[in-house]
């Protein structure tokens, strides 16, 4: 278990104030100036020491995403973009930060942007956390009011950092779709190439990290990155916020260290699985967009992202979201798919066209109003949306129906002769909207 | 250049290259819906998903990947791209499937069947059962003006309409509305669209969702006879296929040429096909007793030869209109000249503009391809979008590149690009004041109508021509002095030196009462005094007919082989695509029978005589499509007075007698009407 010492979070749960005064107390802009004199090389290669990869979901390794953004050029200037439009169902970590620590995703802000060559930050705040973007607003304005940050501030690097307020889409979340609506397009994700580190925001070198990211960078830094990269197995090392929901006895957000096992995680902190280990029966480790893993597989894995993506799942955001058997686990993919469908930006064909395919079908599943060759057709349905879209949207649409599939499909099929062994009259259809 | 291995064919392609131009280079076919030569990349239909070894293990988009951004093999070999593996066929297939579950089928009564992409696609590239039982989107129809008919449900969101309006057309009046699959287009408000070349929306959709309203229902296309034109409808000349069916025209579409009009046809280019079967002239008339009386066309003829034989040849004059083609007008020409009369004009509408001031004096020097290469540009007395709206899109292009200052003398529009007002008047155009901006080496000044067609018009011509110099708009290599033209025959007239002749009276002094005898060939924007004795020949009962006091029914442009030149001095020939109506007759043929009867038989019996005439008169009207350069002789400087210039286009939709009789026509002017209307509350 991760000692109360080696927290980064150490205000996760609000029980201090989240004000300047007592971020400084629990070790905030500590010596901020000092890091930053010993220069971008150093920030940047003790961020690639310390192994921190991204906590948005895909896991790249943040120094050496740092380390994309070209030399600074006057004509057209870097820009640091936060993504704290945290909408993945299940993951609720940013909000926790930003509502009790913004002070660390402040300094952290200023720190990664210096490293960057930046001069400017923004910060995309998800639509609905509008009590995140007033404490995180707040947060800014003392920074600037103690010249923290700023023009002329006291760390001799001229920064600006604004937060802005998205309008509450789901795709605003992918890093060019909400580039695009920063500027003030619609939220619609832009094709790679080329990268933002080339021609992100305004046409400008852009980094886009996620708020941990960010939060962490300040205190690896300060402890350095062999503390951090102490914790946890190796390429997935560091301390991690967890956000445990669903059937366990007392659903949390807990900082800890990676790696540790599935079981040791929802013992420690959550209180057990609700009905005892044997009532489990899967677990979505990574916010909706991984595959689900069935109990037996789940159990002793190591949450991390090597070993989760082994069984074909993936850590992404770390919002575990436990089932116990009491779930009906088709009508809660069921639920996920018409997310998906729901929050598709419309923009490219497969995921247009294909979540309100596999939305209906699924729906019919839950019923078991539907054939067994269906199923199969469902998996061909998600394996031609699956990477034929721009962005990564169509994926984390078909990824929780393989899932279901590869690992449920016993459930389906016995849904499906339910149905037909009983006798029903036609169904009214539904109109499709 | 870069090497690249498609479908094992190695070639060298430039590393600008996407790799969907790299395989047409290579002769592989790749199906797209969203990716359009002219408009921006969307990359959103995934049509045109090819693999690629060594990349990702997913299928790439081909319009959106460069050639340079592909890693070369581990041992440096040219990267691999396969159009026809079973992952690209198993990607386009996929999409070609979500494309079409929600696709009404219903191609047996959709307009466009038989040109649909979605169709011909999913012939090759689709499968042939459908696995989709759910039922199918509904989209309710959007108004989006009188040109274009939507049949949303057919929508594939390829956002070509969209693209075009943000950047071709310049007005950003459609977009999407909506996400996921309840994505929309629209106009937001379900406005009409509010530019001049709206009509393209319907061509570029790849299905049938947006289709040319005026025409729905009409005809298949796979009936219609195509016949290659040029349009009349401003001076640009904009190449067109006229397709019939019989003796009737059913739509009119743009031809590709890059030097003229891209792919890109204006409104009235397009719609003016109602035009031509409503009030057209099919049998000669006579005025008696003030009354306009059919007649057969000896009566007609031998009331003009009574006339003409009354008259002294001084008090005999002819004006030709903006729709003559060169042939029409030589023959009036030849016409005169047996009759012994000096008073010919082509100008109608009082342009100062003389063939003796030199060819260069009245072309569009630059080129309409040449405004690519510009650098600024200067107009003056001119709204390009209403005078001649593809050369405007152009102008537009160039300017969204960047670098292009514009300047604008004369009445403020929106230009649908961004310029710097510099002054109402002649007196603005100074040679001090109107310098382009520093170290601009091929700037551009566009003269227009309202600048010339005035009493001082000789004088702003000379002052122009002096600003151009000053700016450095004339040089051995670069000419950018551009007379932008608003009539299709005025430059092959002004070739023709179809002027007065010494001591001649011009086209004003002659509807002024200045001659008795009056031949008026389709020039319906001038008033002729009464007094005179006037031929109308023309094909519309407008203006001109109804101050007749005979009529001789003539044939329509589409109706005749005829040659235009353009603003730029392009000679340009139009086939014949239909036939005229009733007793009309082509111009040419109509002259040639009357001058027979005058007792001054013209020396040409078939269009082919005349043309050879023509030819040996005037050589440079036998280099089609080519433009021949003109030299600059000297004009008379003056002082312009201080007059404001005034736009030679007030409406646009409604220009000449075409025009005026098209319904269509009628109704985009009076939304553009309303348009101004609701802008000035």
């Amino acid at each position: 278990m991760l000692a109360d010492r080696d927290r980064i979070f150490t205000n996760l749960y609000g029980f201090q104030s989240p004000g300047l005064k007592a971020a400084q107390m629990r070790g905030a802009w500590d010596g901020t100036k000092h890091l930053l004199d010993r220069g971008k090389d150093w920030i940047i290669s003790e961020m690639k020491a310390s192994g921190l990869r991204g906590r948005g979901g895909a896991g790249f390794p943040t120094g050496l995403k740092w380390s994309f953004m070209p030399k600074p050029d006057p004509a057209r200037p870097s820009y640091l973009v936060v993504n704290a439009d945290e909408s993945e169902p299940g993951t609720c970590k940013d909000r926790e930060i930003m509502r009790n620590d913004p002070h660390l995703l402040v300094e952290g802000c200023m720190i990664a942007s210096f490293a960057m060559g930046a001069h400017a930050c923004y910060i995309y705040v998800r639509g609905e956390y509008i009590h995140e973007r007033e404490r995180l607003q707040a947060a800014v304005d003392e920074a600037y009011e103690a010249k923290l940050i700023g023009k002329d501030n006291v760390h001799g690097w001229p920064f600006d950092l604004y937060v802005h307020h998205g309008a509450g889409a789901y795709i605003c979340g992918e890093e060019t779709a909400l580039l695009e609506s920063l500027e003030g397009k619609k939220g619609m994700p832009r094709m790679k190439p080329p990268f933002p580190a080339n021609m992100g925001l305004y046409g400008c070198p852009t980094t886009v990290n996620n708020v941990e990211s960010i939060a962490v960078a300040p205190t690896i830094l300060r402890r350095g990155a062999s503390w951090f990269s102490s914790f946890g197995a190796p390429n997935n090392v560091g301390t991690k916020l967890f956000c445990v929901s669903g059937h366990v006895n007392t659903p949390c957000n807990v900082e800890e260290a990676m790696s540790i096992p599935f079981r040791e995680l929802i013992d420690r902190h959550c209180g057990g699985i609700r009905g005892g280990w044997d009532n489990l029966l899967a677990v979505i480790p990574g916010g909706s967009s991984v595959r689900c893993v069935p109990a037996e597989q789940i159990i002793d894995c190591p949450m991390d992202f090597d070993s989760l993506s082994k069984l074909k799942s993936g850590l992404g955001t770390a919002a575990v979201i436990v089932m116990d058997k009491s779930t009906d686990i088709i009508r809660a993919i069921a639920r996920l798919s018409y997310f998906y469908k729901h929050e598709s930006c419309g923009q490219c064909t497969p995921c247009r066209e294909g979540t309100g395919w596999m939305w209906r079908v699924m729906e019919r599943m839950v019923e078991g109003r539907a054939q067994k060759r269906e199923i199969d057709m469902l998996l061909d349905v998600s394996k031609q949306i699956e990477g034929h879209t721009i962005c990564a949207l169509g994926d984390a649409a078909a990824w929780p129906i393989q899932g279901l599939i590869t690992h449920f499909r016993g459930e389906i099929e016995k849904r499906i002769d339910q149905y037909a062994a009983n006798p029903h009259s036609d169904p009214v259809r539904i109109a499709a909207e | 250049m870069t090497k690249i291995n498609i479908d094992g064919k190695e070639l060298d392609v430039p590393a600008e290259y996407t790799l969907l131009q790299a395989c047409e280079e290579a002769g592989a076919e790749v199906p797209r819906f969203c990716y359009h030569e002219r408009l921006s990349i969307a990359g959103n239909c995934r049509m045109c998903l090819v693999e690629v070894k060594g990349g990702p293990p997913k299928p790439t988009a081909s319009c959106a990947m460069a050639v340079r951004d592909l890693r070369p093999g581990p041992n440096g070999e040219a990267p691999v791209v396969l159009t026809n593996s079973p992952m690209a066929r198993k990607a386009r297939a996929g999409v070609m499937e979500f494309l079409l579950i929600n696709h009404p089928l219903d191609c047996p009564i959709c307009d466009q069947g038989g040109e649909c992409d979605l169709q011909d696609q999913a012939m090759a590239y689709g499968v042939d059962s459908s696995r989709y039982h759910e039922n199918k989107r509904a989209v309710e129809d959007k108004y989006l003006g009188p040109l274009v008919k939507t049949s949303m449900n057919r929508c594939i969101h390829c956002t070509r309409c969209v693209r075009f309006t943000a950047e071709v057309a310049g007005t950003g009046d459609m977009g999407a509305i909506g996400r996921g699959e309840d994505m929309e287009i629209t106009t937001y408000l379900e406005t009409a669209m509010g530019s001049e070349l709206q009509g393209n929306v319907a061509d570029l959709c790849p299905v049938g969702a947006l289709l040319p309203k005026p025409q729905s229902f009409r005809a298949r296309p796979w009936e219609l006879a195509k016949t290659q034109s040029i349009d009349v409808m401003d001076a640009l000349g904009s190449n067109i296929r006229v397709d019939s069916r019989g003796r009737e025209v059913i739509r009119i579409l743009p031809r590709v040429n890059d030097a003229v009009n891209e792919e890109w046809i204006s409104d009235k280019t397009r719609q003016i096909v109602d035009g031509l079967k409503t009030q057209r002239l099919d049998r000669p008339y006579l005025r008696k007793n003030g009354r306009l009386t059919p007649v057969s066309w000896n009566e007609a003829f031998a009331a003009i030869a009574a006339k003409v034989k009354a008259a002294s040849p001084g008090k005999i004059g002819a004006i030709a209109g903006d729709l003559a083609s060169v042939e029409d007008m030589f023959a009036l020409q030849s016409l005169m000249q047996a009759l012994g009369s000096p008073n010919l004009d082509c100008r109608q509408d009082g342009s100062r503009l003389d063939p003796k001031y030199g060819r260069a004096s009245y072309l569009f020097n630059a080129t309409v391809a040449g405004i690519d290469e510009a650098d600024s540009l200067l107009i003056v007395g001119s709204n390009p979008r209403k005078e001649a709206p593809v050369l405007n899109a152009r102008i537009r292009k160039r300017w969204l590149r960047g670098d292009f200052a514009v300047g604008l003398i004369g009445q403020q529009a929106d230009l649908t690009y961004s310029y710097k007002y510099m002054g109402a008047g002649p007196d603005s155009l100074d040679p001090q004041t109107c310098k382009p901006p520093e170290g601009s080496k091929k700037p551009m000044l566009i003269l227009g109508a309202g600048a010339l067609a005035r009493p001082d018009g000789a004088a702003v011509l000379a002052r122009a021509l002096e600003v151009a110099k000053a700016a450095g708009a004339i040089t051995p290599e670069w000419n950018g002095f551009c007379v932008l033209h608003t009539a299709a025959s005025r430059v092959g007239g002004l070739d023709l030196g179809f002027v007065p002749g010494e001591g001649g009276l011009d086209a004003t002094a002659m509807a002024k009462g200045g001659v008795d005898v009056l031949f008026n060939l389709g020039a319906d924007e001038i008033d002729i005094a009464p007094g005179a004795f006037v031929i109308y020949q023309g094909t519309h009962g407008d203006r001109g007919a109804h101050r007749a006091d005979v009529i001789l029914p003539g044939a329509a442009y589409v109706e005749k082989s005829g040659t235009y030149v353009n603003t730029e001095g392009r000679v340009q020939m139009a086939d014949r695509a239909s036939f005229p109506p009733g007793d009309a007759r082509e111009d040419w043929a109509v002259l040639r029978a009357l001058s027979d009867v005058l007792g001054k038989r013209l020396p040409f019996d078939t269009l082919n005589a005349l043309r050879a005439a023509l030819y040996k008169a005037h050589p440079h009207f036998a280099a089609l499509d080519l433009i021949q350069k003109g030299s600059l002789g000297d004009i008379p400087a003056g002082s312009p007075d201080k007059t404001a210039f005034v736009n030679a286009i007030d409406d646009f939709y409604l220009t000449n007698p075409i025009a005026r009789a098209s319904a269509v026509m009628a109704e985009c002017s009076a939304l553009a009407k309303g348009r101004v209307a609701q802008a000035a509350e």
